[in-house]
């Protein structure tokens, strides 16, 4: 394996353990808006990640191009789609989760 | 037919795993499969409709980079260009959704 092949899996088996990570928060956290958090960030990440390896495996030439841009388009419309749900939600009065005891800022005596 | 599909699949499948990196890819692609289909619990369980509109929406973008990861796997670049629709389509469909859902639907 060359080097360019090493940094080339190295990139995706990061990007791997980040779409796990964004799987683990869909099933596990406990709001619409903590959900829409995880797929927003960690699997946005965990994509481009994961492109930016499949891209150094094609080399030079269109497909790359084409790999490249298919990354920069998920990293944009990704957390754009999360923004737009969670904002319909929000629209529809939903609730965000929150704690029961509530924290009270400093200098707050009352 | 079924058959010849998968014997298609199992040559090409057969001949890059003789290479350590395209071994890789398919192990990668097979488990955002896993992954994804773990995630389709919250589109059967999701108490809210937009849990499940967020659930499909990270099934599509792992399927953008399963199908991404096929295309270098068994080197067939047209992949890559039924991705680039699926993520059109993928984003269109949520931002449909969040927006006819809501009254007036300033979404963006």
């Amino acid at each position: 394996m060359s080097p360019l092949d090493i940094i080339a899996v190295v990139l995706i088996l990061a990007g791997t353990f980040f779409g796990i990570v964004a799987t683990i928060g869909v099933i596990r956290l406990p709001d619409l808006y903590t959900r829409a958090h995880a797929t927003s960030k960690s699997d946005t990440l965990g994509i481009v990640l994961t492109l930016s390896g499949v891209a150094l495996v094609f080399g030079t030439g269109v497909t790359t191009a084409k790999t490249v841009l298919l990354a920069i388009f998920v990293f944009i419309t990704n957390p754009t789609a999360a923004h737009a749900i969670t904002r319909a939600a929000y629209d529809q009065n939903i609730a965000p989760w929150t704690t029961d005891t509530e924290i009270k800022p400093e200098g707050d005596d009352q | 037919m079924t058959a010849s599909v998968i014997a298609i699949i199992q040559v090409n499948i057969g001949a890059s795993l003789t290479e350590p990196v395209e071994a890789i890819l398919i192990g990668a692609a097979i488990i955002l499969i896993l992954s994804a289909v773990i995630v389709s619990y919250r589109i059967v369980f999701g108490p809210t409709m937009q849990d499940r509109v967020i659930a499909v929406n990270s099934v599509g973008t792992t399927t953008v980079v399963v199908l991404a990861l096929l295309a270098a796997a068994l080197d067939r670049p047209g992949f890559l260009d039924i991705a680039l629709v699926y993520a059109m389509l993928n984003f269109l469909m949520s931002i449909a959704i969040s927006k006819f859902t809501v009254e007036r639907g300033g979404v963006i």
